[in-house]
């Protein structure tokens, strides 16, 4: 498609302002990170660089610890929504029982009641169970995921039924035709399921500091909360480096799977 | 006592309508056997009841004289070709073809050598490392054909395989098809819409309609003795010339679509004559008329050139009558021509009851001769 030239230079302009907009403030995070306190608090450019706030934030806090709990919380996370997720869809797609639409629409349905109101009930199970400060505790709650289901459900339909068919006469069974042919075929949408359920338990605030009480196993989001404090002024140039760091896991893959997580999330959406 | 029998068979999805009504069938060893007729007839619905994919509501379903109703298909030894190839498509191949067998545990030099022999008479060796999507549609077709052919089982069940491939592809794969079955003497059960596919191919043919078989024999008995209107009107192409006659006894004359009188021939003594009939002509036995035999003059209303032979659609009464004639005909549309219809070609129906009265008996004697 061709665009005249001054209606293009206008598309630019305005997405480059958008752009800049949308993310002025991790470009502020950033430069702050690298500035003294003194130019942060007079609001000035900063008149040196320096790392004095890297530096910092890794002394102060157990930085590199909170950000082992939350790889492994959000790994364990996105491992266990991809499991379970894609059993329940293969029992909605391929397997045939009574109500199965029925239990599928009140499955969906559970995606309207947000996760915070489930949030006490929930911390009373992880309690009663002595969970409280364990990975389980932090993890198991969010196993079973709706919208994960929702999405390979719809991807799985997509396999043709003469596929299950064609194995069934060639004598394999559910699981095998699950193991070696679905999940193979749906590749696409079980790494997009798999990204965005990592970084969903990557940003994940509430629940982590409901049912963690040491700095055992809390995340890294909680740790940067810790960064602040309360009665003296905020260091605010050692909160942005760690905030930084934070980030940067989320940026490597968002970049990298950027092109299948949008693949994914869209598959199904035309046709 | 057959390979395959369906002793009262009846599908049923929502125990009302049956979708396949009594189907009584043997189907012998070796035979190459077609199941035809229009979409929503039952025919895939009675393959996949043989392959054990759809439940059986009633009757039984026996494979080399074992009850097997409530047997998983894998058990029912038998292969499978799906309309859409069924190929998997994250693997190549060979992989493609070794898949059933893997599940079955055969072992792994075995395993490679039927891939050999497969691949080599398929004609698939250069191809075995590629994946599904880089195939063309003959070469998918072929990939499906070898994978029923490397489990060796002896039954082999096919769903529409051509119909999505083009025209001249399609009369290709037939013949390859049908070379095969003989060669590896496989039982084959081949559901089709297409009845020219279901004539060249089929050793004997099962035309389905509504549920119910109207019609099994050999190709050319359901063409030249069709019991009854349905199947004459879908077995050949162009389809069969239908029209409702009144068969006029004092005048001794047969009418059809009021505008076509026949004179009576000896052909017609044992035709009843108080019932309303349909007559039917197949388009080669509409002749060209000559000086000498012209019975009739008709009005062509579309001529269709096709090389070596000339289609030409008359004009009879309500309907159109299409004529086959051998060679190039200069026809204009709108021309009176004349025809030469012999009254022995006509198959007589009973209207009512859609039964065959009579077929056509100059055919039989034709065909004799030409042999």
């Amino acid at each position: 498609m061709t665009i005249p030239i001054t209606r293009k230079i206008i598309f630019y302009l305005l997405l480059i302002i958008s752009s800049m907009l949308v993310f002025s403030p991790t470009l502020m995070a950033f430069v702050m990170s690298f500035m003294t306190n003194q130019d942060i608090m007079t609001g000035s450019l900063p008149s040196s660089l320096t790392l004095d706030n890297y530096v910092k934030a890794f002394n102060q806090f157990p930085l590199l610890k909170y950000l082992f709990n939350s790889l492994v919380v959000s790994i364990v996370i996105m491992l266990g929504q991809l499991i379970l997720s894609s059993l329940a869809a293969y029992a909605f797609v391929f397997l045939e029982f009574k109500g199965r639409d029925l239990l599928f629409y009140v499955f969906i349905a559970t995606m309207m009641v947000p996760f915070e109101a489930s949030i006490i009930p929930n911390f009373h199970i992880i309690r009663d169970l002595g969970w409280i400060d364990t990975y389980p505790g932090l993890t198991v709650p969010f196993f079973a995921m709706a919208f994960g289901t929702f999405l390979l459900r719809q991807n799985f339909k997509q396999i043709p039924k003469e596929l299950r068919e064609a194995s069934q006469i060639a004598g394999m069974g559910d699981f095998k035709f699950y193991l070696t042919v679905v999940l193979p075929v749906a590749r696409t949408s079980l790494v997009t399921l798999g990204v965005y359920g990592f970084l969903t338990s990557w940003n994940m605030y509430l629940w982590p500091l409901l049912s963690t009480t040491n700095d055992s196993v809390r995340t890294v989001q909680i740790g940067l909360k810790q960064l602040q404090t309360q009665e003296q002024l905020n260091d605010w140039g050692v909160i942005m480096a760690g905030a930084i760091i934070v980030v940067i896991p989320t940026l490597i893959l968002l970049f990298l799977g950027q092109s299948k997580l949008q693949k994914g999330l869209t598959e199904g959406a035309l046709k | 006592m057959g390979q395959i029998d369906l002793i009262d068979i009846s599908k049923s999805y929502d125990k009302q309508k049956n979708v396949l009504d009594e189907i009584n069938l043997s189907i012998e060893e070796g035979e190459f056997f077609v199941l035809v007729g229009p979409s929503g007839s039952g025919k895939s619905t009675l393959l996949r009841m043989i392959a054990g994919l759809e439940d059986i509501t009633s009757g039984t379903l026996k494979i080399s004289d074992k009850i097997v109703n409530h047997l998983p298909p894998k058990d029912r030894n038998l292969s499978m070709v799906f309309q859409n190839y069924a190929l998997y498509p994250h693997l190549s191949v060979e992989q493609n073809i070794l898949f059933g067998l893997g599940a079955k545990k055969v072992n792994k030099k075995e395993q490679q050598k039927r891939l050999a022999e497969t691949a080599e008479m398929m004609g698939l060796s250069e191809l075995l490392n590629r994946k599904p999507k880089e195939l063309s549609g003959g070469q998918k077709q072929r990939v499906a054909l070898a994978r029923s052919v490397v489990s060796e089982a002896p039954l082999c069940l096919m769903d529409e395989p051509l119909s999505n491939l083009d025209a001249k592809l399609r009369a290709q794969m037939r013949i390859e098809i049908r070379r095969l079955q003989k060669r590896l003497g496989l039982t084959m059960v081949y559901v089709t819409h297409d009845q020219v596919e279901a004539m060249t191919m089929g050793d004997r043919i099962m035309v389905l309609n509504d549920g119910k078989i109207q019609q099994v024999g050999k190709p050319i008995t359901l063409y030249n003795e069709p019991e009854n209107l349905f199947v004459a009107s879908f077995i050949g192409s162009p389809k069969m010339n239908m029209g409702k006659a009144v068969y006029s006894m004092n005048q001794n004359q047969l009418v059809i679509e009021d505008t076509l009188r026949i004179a009576q021939g000896p052909d017609m003594d044992d035709i009843p004559g108080n019932i309303d009939l349909t007559v039917g002509i197949r388009a080669e036995h509409l002749l060209p008329g000559t000086a000498e035999n012209t019975t009739h003059h008709l009005e062509a209303v579309n001529v269709e050139q096709l090389g070596n032979e000339t289609l030409i659609a008359f004009d009879v009464g309500s309907t159109l009558w299409m004529a086959k004639w051998l060679g190039q005909w200069d026809v204009q549309v709108g021309e009176m021509v004349p025809v030469h219809i012999d009254s022995g070609n006509f198959c007589f129906f009973d209207s009512n009851t859609g039964l065959l009265i009579k077929s056509a008996n100059f055919v039989k004697e034709q065909e004799v001769v030409s042999i």
